[in-house]
Parts: structure tokens; sequence; C-alpha cells
């Protein structure tokens, strides 16, 4: 086992003692001092950890586990202050109580919530809060659909920063739209209007909005849009119902027939005839269960200044 | 004081200390799960039942789908108990929702954003939408496209040998009549019978007709099924009726 101490006669090192191969040696030099500090201290740092956290899978206590002397101090919701080992689901609850972030931007999202559209609007400090934080929740929970800008898809999902709105612009409509969700819902006609009437309701729809059609059939149209069915919901005047989000006929806005992207007359036609004849079943879900009343109030307030 | 050395050329002494040094591993991994009922969160709802429940057949099977269009690869389902995560996904994710998961899908690495929470946060037709072309409303995603999900119909001949098999690693599916009226016990009338296996197509096929989820009420297809159980991820725990402390009593 021990051994005498070897040393290579060149460089005057210490040797492992082991020659191979006639004369090749191996030196035996210390590890550096820094590495093994290093390494010690490691092994300090490791002893401290298993002591203060939960660490070890088994011990004394009832739960199966040793949960270490280190402690944090949450409330719980009930308002009775708890003591538990150190474990990640109390320090989120701590942190969510205490942090001065986490304090400010509840106290923001508070105040927000508090004030009315106009107080937001014209304090720059609610309406840049508004935007940075509703930003974030619009980009989670709306922008899937709405797109990011809010700009909607055509065919899909309507257009937030226009004028239009289906089911009502105020801030009290948009936050019943954002609460209960909404199913937007016309019949299809496909089989309830003939071809021709199809088409003449289409070029009537058309010229409501300054589309150059067939005076004839939008004529012919008319009567249809009036006899058939349409004006129920679209009203005689064709500029639709809040209570049922039935769409402004006259305001050149198009949210299911992509006229704007259509070419000619024709794409036109097309498009707005896809439409009355398949109807449209479109849905908002009810956002009430998942975001907090303070948060759709900022989301609200964020949507009326993306729209102004 | 003992060299090292005097271990190295010791071949009995090194093969203690080896099997010394490697059980203190294997232990950590497998104490702690003697000690696993101590972690699993008991959930229950309004009227005691379990809040958590095994999938229904239709969603097992959209489950299948995911795993093997391999979602996990880019999607996590775990929302740790971190602020931002809070945040953004909802309440951290909890030991008894994977509980019947056979494999979990927590995950680790996240392309995509995390799903544990996504179910009632899209409308159905969203995601018929988003997984047939993605880009065509998330216009900077990298997800690809999958758009046979639409044209395959969705096969379900061996649903209840998927179930047999699940029951064999512990998920609460019921055979008999006891096993049914253990069910009705834990889950409710309701639950337990989309958990009976002998009625599993007339469920499935039940489910994806009320559904409507890839909106073709008239054929059964891939995309049925997916959606159904990406719509009720994170969803069986109404976290307004507990308190946190509840939670944080289980770590």
């Amino acid at each position: 086992m021990a051994h005498k101490k070897v040393i290579d006669p060149i460089t005057g090192a210490e040797t492992t003692g082991h020659v191979w191969d006639d004369n090749l040696q191996e030196f035996n030099n210390p590890l550096p001092r820094w590495w093994l500090w290093a390494f010690y201290g490691t092994v300090v740092f490791a002893i401290a950890y298993w002591v203060m956290y939960p660490s070890w899978p088994t011990g004394l206590v009832e739960r199966g586990f040793f949960p270490g002397t280190k402690t944090i101090t949450y409330k719980a919701d009930s308002g009775e202050e708890i003591t538990t080992h150190w474990n990640m689901r109390a320090l989120l609850a701590k942190e969510m109580q205490t942090d001065k972030l986490e304090l400010k931007r509840k106290e923001m999202v508070q105040t927000v919530a508090a004030s009315s559209f106009d107080e937001i609007a014209k304090d720059p400090e609610k309406s840049q809060f508004v935007l940075a934080y509703g930003k974030g929740i619009f980009g989670d929970y709306c922008a899937a659909c709405h797109q990011a800008g809010a700009q909607g898809v055509i065919g899909h999902y309507p257009n937030l920063i226009d004028d239009a709105w289906l089911w009502g612009g105020d801030a009290s409509d948009i936050e019943t739209t954002i609460r209960k969700g909404r199913k937007g819902n016309m019949p299809a006609h496909g089989s309830s209007l003939s071809a021709a009437e199809i088409d003449q309701v289409a070029s009537y729809v058309l010229s409501l909005s300054g589309e150059k059609v067939n005076a004839g059939a939008a004529k012919a149209g008319k009567q249809v849009f009036n006899t058939k069915g349409c004006s129920g919901c679209h009203t005689p005047a064709a500029t639709g119902m809040k209570a049922l989000g039935s769409a402004n006929l006259t305001d050149k806005i198009w949210t299911q027939a992509n006229v704007p992207a259509a070419k000619d007359t024709a794409a036109k036609l097309a498009a707005v005839k896809t439409v009355i004849h398949d109807g449209i079943q479109r849905e908002m879900p009810a956002w009430e269960s998942r975001l907090s009343d303070d948060e759709i109030k900022v989301l609200v307030a964020y949507i009326k200044l993306l729209a102004q | 004081m003992m060299k090292h050395e005097s271990i190295e050329t010791n071949a009995g002494l090194l093969i203690i200390l080896t099997l010394a040094a490697i059980s203190i591993g294997g232990l950590v991994e497998i104490v702690p799960l003697f000690h696993i009922e101590g972690t699993v969160e008991d959930i229950k709802t309004a009227d005691g039942k379990d809040a958590v429940r095994p999938y229904t057949p239709l969603e097992q099977l959209g489950r299948d789908i995911y795993i093997r269009e391999g979602c996990y690869n880019c999607h996590s389902q775990m929302i740790r108990p971190f602020r931002d995560e809070a945040l953004r996904y909802g309440h951290y994710s909890l030991a008894a929702e994977s509980q019947y998961d056979h494999p979990f899908q927590w995950g680790s690495k996240r392309t995509g954003p995390d799903l544990a929470r996504v179910g009632g946060k899209y409308s159905n037709s969203w995601h018929v939408q988003h997984l047939n072309r993605p880009r065509s409303v998330v216009p900077e995603s990298i997800m690809p496209n999958y758009p046979w999900l639409l044209k395959n119909d969705l096969y379900y001949d061996d649903v209840q040998g998927k179930m047999k098999a699940l029951k064999k690693v512990g998920v609460p599916y019921s055979l008999t009549k006891e096993e049914y009226a253990a069910n009705v016990e834990k889950f409710g009338e309701e639950v337990a019978s989309l958990l009976d296996i002998n009625r599993a197509e007339t469920n499935m096929v039940e489910q994806a007709k009320q559904g409507n989820f890839d909106g073709n009420p008239a054929r059964l297809t891939e995309m049925d099924a997916l959606v159904a159980y990406l719509q009720v991820l994170g969803t069986m725990v109404d976290f307004s009726r507990h308190d946190e402390a509840e939670f944080i009593k289980f770590r």
C-alpha cells in the first residue's frame, strides 16, 4: 500500500512510482489548492442546504420527508397567517402577497378598474399602464383570434379597431361581451331563398355599401330583403341590431364576406352570396371564470384605447 | 490518514463503497414514491365527489392523437408555481390534475405555450382552424399544419382495449357492476357512466355528436377527438372553491 516517495530526477516532482514501457512515468501532483477548497465549499453548501430545505426524502415526520429548518409565512385566503416549511407553493403565495412589484401591479390594476374610461384616457399614467398591461392580457387571451393588432380576420373574427361594433362599443357592452361571450348566428338561406333571390339580395347588400351592381337586381333584392326575413334581424334600414349582434350592412365594413379582397364585382357578389347561402356560426368564449373582474376592466379599457 | 489509493487498490472495498454511493441516488428517487398519497391533492366538487376524473373515451383517443403527433415535443402541460407563470397561464398545475395520465405530459421544453389550462380558452372552431393551418390565425406561429386531422376518420375499434389497458395501471374505468358502483360513489352517476368500458363506443359517439368539435356533425374525425381532449385540459378543478392553503399543505 504505502510506498516510498519516488522523485523524478529531471523535474524534481513526485511520481506515482509506476513505470511502463521501460521509462514512462506519471506525475503525482497535488490537486490545485483553489479547486480543492471549492470542492470542500460545495460539501459545506450541500450540508447547509440539506438542513435548511426539504431534501431528505425520508425522515422523522408523518409526511414522510424531513422538511428542513427554513420556513415561510404566508396568508391563507381565509386571512389566517400560516407558517410552513419552505416550499415553492408557499413561496409563490407569499410573493403574491408581499412582493413590491406585485403589490404595485395589483394597486394599478385596482386603480384602473375603479376609474371610468374617460379618466383613464385623460391620465397618462393610467392609460400607459392599460396599454402595457392590457397588451399582455390581450396578447395571451384575445390575440389568438382577434390578432395581435386587434384587426381580426375577415370571415372569422371581428376587427376591434374599426368603428363597427356588432354587440355594442360602450364600455359596458364590451365588458358583457368579454364576460359572457357571444354566439353570433345567422341562419343559412340556401334552402329558403332561390338562387336568383340570393343573387338579388347580395346585389342589394353590396349596393348599400356603395358598390356598383346591377341596379335592377339590387332593387329586386331590396324587396326580398324586406319580405323574406333579412330585415327581421338587420332591420329594414339594414343598420343591424345590437341586441342580436346583427351587422350593419350600410357601413362599408365587412366582417364575414371578404369584399375588400375581391378583385371584381363578380367576386364581391360571390363572397356575399356565400354568407347568405351558408349563414354564420360564430362564437366568442366567455372569460368570466378565467379573468378576474379587475383584469376584465383593464382589458375593456385597452380595447377602447385601441379603438380610439 | 486513509488515502484514496487504498480504496482503488482494494477491489472488495471499492465494490462496497460504489454500491453505497449508487444506492443513495436510487433511494432519493424511489423512497418518495412510497409517500405519494401525501402529495396528490384530494379535490372535491361542491357535492363531495372527486373533481378530477379520468378522460372520457373520446378525450382519451384525442390524447392518443396528441401523443402520436408529438405535440409534447413543443408543448408542456405543467404550470409551475412561479409568478410569471401564474400571471400568464393561471393557477399552477396540481398533482391531482395529472393523476390519471399514463404517461403524464408535463414535459420540460416549451417551444409553443404551455397547454395545461388551454381547455375553454379558445372556441372549438378556433382550434379546428388553428390545428389545420396555425398561421391563418396566428401569423407569427411556427407550428406545423395538421391538415389530416380533419380528413382522417377517427379509428376507435380499439377504444375498449385502451381503456382496459389503462385500468390495469390504475385508472378507474369500470367493467363490472361493483366497479361501476364504486365509480358512482367516487365521481357521481353522470361521470361514472362515461367511465364504463362497456358503454365506451356509445359514449364516444354521443360526446362527439353533442360537442360537434370539428364543426361537421356528420363525421367523426380525429379532429373531434383532439379538440375534445384540448378543451378539457385544466378545467376539472374549480379554483374559486378552494383556499390556496389547502394546496400548500400538500407540499
